[in-house]
């Protein structure tokens, strides 16, 4: 049996911090890698240990990939966007242009690119964009019209950089406190653009809940949604079982399934999201 | 002259010391992607039910200081699926393996035993009895002398006398050594020592426990010193009974630590979590750290720290 484990490509190695920018409450940070860059496709992510040696944090940290590109002179290049609230990310964050860092990448599935033209809508929560903007990239030069919708708490925690803003045909920002573009959630006008702009599939990237309401507008109207998924993660190598999920499998059955194996990326319609503390009913060997 | 680093464990005998912790290695197929599983000891399974078991909802995780808090639920296919599938592709990598099992009733252990016996080229069974027996108000198997002798005795009498058995014990104990003895005289050929501590984790913002089952194993190097207590009492009450060490194991130093304890082999279960070659990284650094101490075999280390004031290695 071909039972499912890591994206093949994944390996551990030290990375050398090459830039350390902050832009708004993020750090945008580049990393000198191998041929892994070449791998790496928009959504992969990759799990960066922290904290030095002696250090109290035992467990990796998870970084969606913002883009991954190798230079003429085949030197990689792997750039994240970090919020640094926890004690792990700041450390992260921290870090000085030569500084190493060792890393397992790329981690998890990538977001799956038509094989034709269509119309997309990519939807981003706080530093949940990072990922979007290489998507972006990969989707425009398919051929596919690509809008974008990013939301956050307050101003500060949109992040979208003007380089990746180049490859959108129009960007909706939305803040919970009105402080830049639509007062409001970003279910809020995700409507109207999938209305206006005939959108034929959904990728979406932030928290839960938001991935959640995503999931039901794209349902109601038929439409594709792609998502990757935030839960806590002790190794991002398929071994600790705590970043689970119920997801239903290609079989119809519902299953505990490990996001960084399976994910970060799936289909909205197969999870199922539930704010409750407990396995939902239904769910393989509850 | 060579070292010998290779040790056994009531009749089951590895080429070295470095195992994986259950349910810290995946299905293996995880791991092998970092390092050939061959180069381990063993490679110790997650525990195993008879039935599936969906695992608990989450959160299951928090990290603590120098540690971790879980609690999985033991989520696995079942010990039919398990034989199936997961163990012939561990077989096809040639490495050792330990099945770990656990069990709500003590029928459960029976017949997870009795599965067990049927399956070819097992090195040892595990007996995770740190788990809730449902026939008795769900405490700990483990924490209660009768009931921790009642699991072995039922897995004694059917896995045959070729498996030997080794039962991880918990620390939540009064005395360890009372529950060792126990399981020592029900048939249980080796321990292994220790499981998770029962920890708890308030979330401050949101003011309820950050776990979904409110309370999680404890591991980690916050728990090393409560191993190698654990293992030095234990090694001392039962000095011929080899005992499988872990707990918060993170490099040589911390494995050969539990060796002068009394481990015969040591397992690395949350190092791996935060480094996917962490097992191979504590084999290279032990090996070295047993030469520089002036040993040539590695099992003359097993328990040194027990030996009188002005012994020495050579």
């Amino acid at each position: 049996m071909d039972f499912p484990t890591i994206n093949p490509k994944a390996q551990q190695f030290d990375a050398e911090v090459l830039s350390n920018k902050r832009v708004g409450s993020y750090n945008h940070m580049v990393f000198s890698v191998n041929e892994i860059a070449s791998y790496a496709r928009p959504g992969n992510f990759v799990a960066i240990s922290v904290g030095g040696p002696g250090t109290s944090m035992v467990l990796r940290r998870a970084f969606a990939i913002y883009r991954a590109t190798v230079k003429p002179d085949g030197q990689g290049l792997l750039e994240l966007v970090i919020a640094p609230f926890g004690n792990g990310s700041t450390w992260l964050s921290n870090r000085q242009v030569g500084d190493l860092v060792n890393m397992v990448a790329p981690l998890g599935t990538a977001f799956g690119i038509p094989t034709e033209p269509v119309r997309a809508l990519l939807v981003g929560g706080g530093y949940g964009s990072a990922p979007l903007f290489a998507l972006a990239e990969v989707l425009k030069s398919r051929g596919c019209r690509v809008d974008m919708v990013l939301g956050a708490s307050t101003a500060a925690k949109i992040y979208a950089p003007l380089e990746g803003k180049r490859s959108v045909s129009s960007l909706t920002i939305t803040t919970d406190d009105g402080s830049a573009g639509t007062h409001g959630r970003v279910s809020d006008v995700i409507p109207g653009i999938i209305a206006s702009s005939n959108i034929e599939i959904i990728y979406s990237c932030g928290p839960m809940a938001m991935l959640a309401a995503i999931t039901n507008i794209s349902k109601e109207r038929g439409i594709m949604h792609q998502c990757s998924v935030e839960e806590s993660m002790a190794c991002g190598i398929g071994v600790c079982m705590t970043c689970v999920l119920p997801v239903e499998g290609e079989d119809g059955v519902v299953r505990m399934t490990r996001t960084c194996i399976d994910g970060p990326v799936m289909d909205g319609s197969k999870v199922t999201w539930t704010k409750s503390r407990e396995v939902p009913d239904g769910v393989w060997g509850k | 002259m060579t070292f010998d680093f290779s040790t056994a464990m009531s009749g089951a005998r590895f080429s070295n010391p470095i195992l994986t912790a259950s349910g810290c290695a995946g299905s293996g197929k995880e791991l092998s992607q970092f390092f050939p599983l061959s180069e381990l000891g063993a490679i110790v399974t997650k525990s195993i039910m008879v039935k599936p078991r969906s695992g608990r909802a989450t959160p299951r995780m928090a990290e603590t200081p120098s540690g971790m808090l879980n609690s999985i639920g033991l989520q696995g296919p079942g010990i039919d699926q398990f034989l199936e599938n997961d163990i012939p592709w561990l077989k096809e990598q040639g490495v050792k393996i330990v099945i770990s099992i656990a069990g709500e009733t003590v029928e459960d252990y029976a017949v997870l035993a009795r599965k067990v016996r049927g399956v070819p080229g097992i090195t040892a069974l595990e007996v995770n009895i740190s788990c809730p027996n449902v026939e008795n108000r769900g405490q700990v198997f483990a924490c209660n002398p009768d009931t921790a002798r009642d699991a072995i005795s039922a897995v004694r009498r059917n896995i045959g006398g070729e498996v030997p058995i080794i039962a991880k014990l918990t620390p939540d104990v009064t005395d360890i050594t009372e529950i060792a003895r126990e399981v020592v005289d029900a048939g249980a050929d080796g321990l292994a020592l220790i499981n998770t501590l029962l920890g708890m984790v308030i979330d401050t913002n949101t003011m309820f426990p950050k776990l979904s089952q409110k309370t999680g194993g404890l591991s980690g190097p916050a728990i090393r010193p409560v191993a190698v207590r654990a293992i030095y009492q234990v090694h001392a009450a039962l000095p011929e009974t080899p005992i499988l060490g872990m707990g918060g194991v993170v490099s040589g130093r911390d494995a050969f630590e539990l060796v002068l304890a009394g481990a015969s082999a040591v397992s690395v279960g949350t190092a791996t979590f935060g480094n996917p070659t962490a097992a191979m990284v504590i084999k290279q650094e032990l090996e070295e750290i047993c030469i520089q101490r002036g040993f040539q075999n590695f099992r003359d280390a097993i328990g040194f720290a027990h030996r009188a004031e002005g012994d020495h290695a050579e």
